[in-house]
């Protein structure tokens, strides 16, 4: 029983910590005995801090003791992706620009998951600034994906994806610039939620693409993403583009809910790339919801071609800016060969990043231009705005979208050599970024291989309650959230 | 051939907040290096900016002082170039949208004399927006170090058309611009704390040619006089191009204020491509009517029609009208005391303020509000001596008294006998008597015709009644008795 704690659920922990059955000590303790077991394998984590956690775990235990515990995250280890600020702790973005970089300051989500009771638990390896689709991109080492592991975990919140499946914690946040939450959640067989933009505060967060980015929570169950998102959800007087909604109760809100929905099927996600055996774990499920008499629609996103091009406009763009602020002049990596300001600049940045960031930056800055915005930004933009009207559009007919959540289930280390080839793992999910919307991928099953399968579905803005709902119907009908990788 | 400049200056004034301008760190001057900073200032990875709504109320206000039109949307966006003292590497500002269009700037041109009114006109301007200040680079032998304290902290741009002509239309620009800033609370405008900024874009071009010449930007002008200086040397610098047969070239200039020399920084070639965008960090701000309304009500009146009116409602004279309007604190409490002492006695007080108070004021090197004379105080005063209570020369030494120890008028005038009341009629009849048997020459010089010879007689008497005695009364009594001696 006590070998398994890692690999239970918040729910069910939440309830051996209420009847004293285990301490927050003991968990913790197990989860990092089994870090210690596998992580050589799965390499998960950039730097993890026993005895921080330890500590956590033992004042979580004594506010249990003196009645003062904090609700369901009280006790529970929390891994977060090494892009989110702990005070205190290395914050690298798994770049060699920020390596030896200790954040002063706690995230807004750090402090919200702290003041809920949850124990922060180690710095999860991903792609360099966040920017890619497999955690290959981390100037660290590859994270392997524990159903496999001479296979990637997805990206770029691949460490948080894999240290979940792999039981070295017991949830974890990410971060979705384009899928980056949903996609290695569907190739390590975990839940991920993007959450609409600005439910969640992204104060404290290294920007990749600003006006793209949310965080959210990796989870075994959608009941436990619901608490993951009870506990950060709502507006932050520290981020501007933070929205000043009513949070629901996730938890409780998951539970009530019942369909029937009116489900989309995206027309457009459905074409050439889509590996069969996804397509026909996807189909599965729609005909699982047709059967609890849900209404399945097909829809059509028409502007759904040009997302890829948008977004990688939109989000180098903003890039290229966000990233200038990592010159070598007040923190981060500064080359020992630089003899003036802009000799720091040139051979600080071309030492402390890695290929696809520079990649990046240097595109965005093209697109940025004198001349060239026009051309590239402002129509992108404007692009965008008609992706976005294709969701809304969709929306007067259908509760939420049901697609995959990658074309492909979880492909080798080192295969995707081509950058290009890369970005097309991200077709079914960098849409919903581009419309701000909140999406979830859910297990759904697997390949004859034993790769797990992600479905996604897409919900209407600040909707997260109705989709969780959605997931968790369809997740009670079905037992590959219980299935684990052997390790 | 005859030539003519045309100038136009960009100016930046740092507004008086308490927080900086996306964060909540305190804004100020003379700290210890880069205690002014937190998370935000110092661009640390993860950090977002959030606007200081009281930076916003302050271009707007500063907007509606010049008669602007205010834009309905505050929208950021980003200018990008790479420098130490920018920790972001991008300056957070307003690009294509800036918070004010348009209004302009009264002046007024030096008069003939220093006591008669000048020229006055308004220059355009073109536009103000927001944008946050840099930190300063500290340059020493071998390195160079960043203070972060000025980072980040609020500031605008006013920039206006190039339509000045001289260096005296920049320097009255320059005034009347810091002036409506302080008037409006809006910067403290100390060109020594850099508080305000100002850099002049100058060209030259014969006279009836409306295309402008080729422009040179003078940097680092940093006091008014030095940017009356500096824009008179570059026009002379210009011309002297022009007429050895040369050409001008356009570039960045370096104005040193001490020798009076300037020197090439940059040419063109090195224009920068700020790759400009909006800020997705920050959402735009709508500005409604209701906002500016709000607003609009704290507007002060600005010091030129301040003038025109003090000119009219007292009837004062421009030696007077040209000093108290300068200083808002000074001009209200001129008002203040003239509220107290009586409308027809604006004058008076305004004689005071204007010679006494700030004279004593210079003296001590006090500020106007470490002053201990009160407007009512000074009514008082005003009073004592419209009433003959005080006589003139008594009541400068009250005056000065009353600015040492803050006591009412009356009170130090008991105490140090200073009352005209003193003196008994019996008296001063007997000083004049002996003053008049002890000068027998003016007696024949009075008696002949010369007027002025009656003062022979004054001095003894006001010796006598130790300066306590009514002139008027002085004279009357010296006239009587010289008449009574047929």
């Amino acid at each position: 029983m006590a070998a398994e704690l890692f690999f239970k659920s918040i729910a069910e922990l939440g309830a051996l910590l209420d009847t004293k059955t285990v301490s927050s000590a003991e968990l913790t303790q197990a989860v990092i005995a089994r870090t210690k077991a596998v992580e050589g394998r799965v390499k998960a984590f950039n730097s993890f801090d026993e005895a921080d956690a330890l500590a956590q775990a033992s004042a979580s235990d004594a506010r249990r003791a003196a009645g003062q515990a904090r609700g369901p995250l009280e006790g529970i280890p929390v891994g977060l992706k090494d892009v989110i600020s702990v005070a205190g702790q290395p914050l690298t973005a798994s770049s060699k620009m920020l390596a030896n970089f200790v954040s002063p300051y706690d995230a807004t989500v750090t402090t919200k998951l702290k003041g809920a009771g949850a124990v922060i638990w180690g710095r999860l390896n991903c792609d360099e600034f966040a920017m890619g689709s497999s955690t290959e991109n981390s100037a660290f080492g590859p994270t392997a994906n524990p159903w496999d592991l001479s296979r990637v975990p997805g990206g770029s919140s691949g460490g948080s994806s894999a240290a979940l499946a792999a039981g070295e914690t017991i949830a974890a946040l990410g971060s979705d610039t384009g899928g980056s939450i949903r996609q290695p959640a569907a190739l390590c067989g975990v839940v991920g939620l993007k959450p609409t933009y600005g439910l969640v505060s992204r104060y404290g967060l290294i920007a990749f693409a600003s006006s793209l980015d949310q965080i959210g929570p990796f989870a075994r169950t959608v009941e436990d993403a619901a608490i993951m998102l009870g506990a950060i959800a709502g507006h932050d007087p520290l981020d501007s583009t933070s929205f000043k909604a009513d949070i629901p109760d996730y938890r409780a809100e998951v539970k009530r809910r019942q369909g029937p929905w009116r489900l989309g099927i995206p027309k457009e996600y459905f074409g050439a790339g889509l590996d069969p055996e996804v397509n026909a774990a996807v189909e599965r499920a729609i005909a699982f919801y047709r059967a609890q008499g849900c209404e399945i629609k097909e829809v059509s996103l028409p502007h759904t071609q040009y997302c890829l091009d948008t977004y990688y406009i939109i989000a180098t763009a903003e890039a290229s800016s966000n990233l200038a602020r990592y010159d070598g002049i007040r923190y981060g990596h500064r080359s020992k060969d630089a003899k003036d300001a802009v000799d720091i600049y040139f051979k600080s940045r071309a030492e402390g990043f890695g290929a696809e960031v520079k990649r990046r930056i240097i595109l965005g800055t093209y697109v940025l231009s004198s001349g060239y915005y026009d051309a590239f930004y402002l129509r992108a933009q404007k692009v965008r705005t008609l992706i976005r009207q294709d969701f809304l559009n969709a929306y007067r007919e259908v509760d939420a979208l049901l697609t995959p959540t990658s074309p492909v289930p979880a492909f080798k280390l080192g295969e995707k050599s081509d950058p290009l080839a890369l970005y097309l793992c991200d077709i079914y999910t960098i849409g919903v970024n581009l419309a701000g919307l909140p999406a979830l991928s859910v297990p759904c099953g697997f390949t004859t291989g034993g790769l797990p399968i992600g479905l996604q579905l897409i919900g209407q803005p600040f909707a997260e309650a109705n989709l969780l709902a959605m997931a968790r119907a369809y997740e009670q009908a079905h037992d590959w959230h219980r299935q684990h990788p052997s390790l | 051939m005859n030539y003519e400049a045309v100038i136009g200056l960009e100016v930046h004034v740092q507004i008086k907040t308490n927080s900086k301008v996306f964060t909540r760190v305190a804004a100020g001057y003379g700290q210890p290096e880069n205690t002014l900073t937190d998370p935000v200032v110092l661009a640390l990875p993860g950090t977002l900016p959030v606007m200081n709504k009281a930076a916003l109320d302050a271009i707007i206000k500063a907007g509606l002082l010049l008669g602007c039109e205010i834009a309905p949307v505050c929208k950021w966006d980003r200018k990008n170039y790479f420098y130490p003292d920018s920790p972001k590497n991008y300056q957070i500002s307003q690009y294509d949208q800036p918070m004010c269009l348009g209004g302009s700037v009264e002046i007024e041109l030096p008069g003939p004399a220093r006591n008669v009114m000048g020229e006055h006109k308004r220059i355009p301007l073109t536009r103000i927006h927001l944008e946050e200040d840099v930190g300063k680079l500290n340059h020493f032998a071998t390195e160079s170090l960043v203070d972060y304290n000025r980072a980040g902290t609020p500031l605008m741009e006013i920039v206006s058309d190039p339509t000045m002509h001289s260096a005296e239309e920049a320097f009255a620009y320059l005034t009347s611009l810091r002036a409506t800033m302080i008037y409006g609370g809006i910067s403290d405008c100390d060109m020594e704390k850099g508080q305000l900024r100002c850099d002049a874009n100058i060209s030259i071009r014969p006279v009836g040619e409306t295309k402008l010449g080729t422009k040179v930007e003078l940097k680092n002008l940093n006091s008014i006089s030095f940017v009356r200086d500096g824009i008179a040397h570059e026009i002379k610098r210009q011309l002297a191009v022009l007429e050895r047969g040369g050409t001008l070239v356009q570039e960045t200039r370096d104005y040193d204020g001490q020798t009076g020399t300037s020197q090439s920084l940059r040419s063109k070639e090195m224009a920068h491509d700020y790759r400009y965008f909006p800020d997705p960090d920050l959402m735009p701000v709508k500005v409604d009517e209701g906002w500016k309304d709000k607003l609009r009500a704290e507007c002060p009146e600005l010091s030129f029609p301040k003038q025109r009116r003090f000119a009219e409602a007292y009837a004062l004279p421009y030696t007077l009208t040209s000093v108290l309007v300068w200083d808002k604190a000074l001009a209200d409490y001129f008002e203040e005391a003239v509220k107290l002492a009586g409308s027809g006695k604006a004058q008076a007080v305004g004689n005071w303020v204007v010679n006494d108070l700030l004279r004593e004021l210079g003296t001590s090197h006090r500020a106007l509000s470490d002053s201990k004379i009160s407007p009512a105080h000074l009514a008082a005063l005003v009073q004592l001596v419209d009433s003959g209570t005080v006589l003139t020369n008594a009541a400068k030494e009250i005056f000065v008294e009353m600015f040492a120890t803050g006591e009412t008028p009356g009170v130090i005038a008991d105490r140090r006998g200073l009352r005209a009341t003193a003196t008994d009629a019996g008296e001063l009849e007997q000083w004049c008597r002996d003053s008049i048997a002890a000068n027998a020459k003016a007696v024949v010089e009075f008696k002949a015709g010369k007027d002025s010879a009656i003062n022979a007689f004054k001095g003894p008497v006001m010796k006598a009644a130790k300066g306590k005695a009514d002139p008027k009364l002085v004279d009357a009594t010296l006239r009587r008795l010289l008449a009574a001696m047929g």
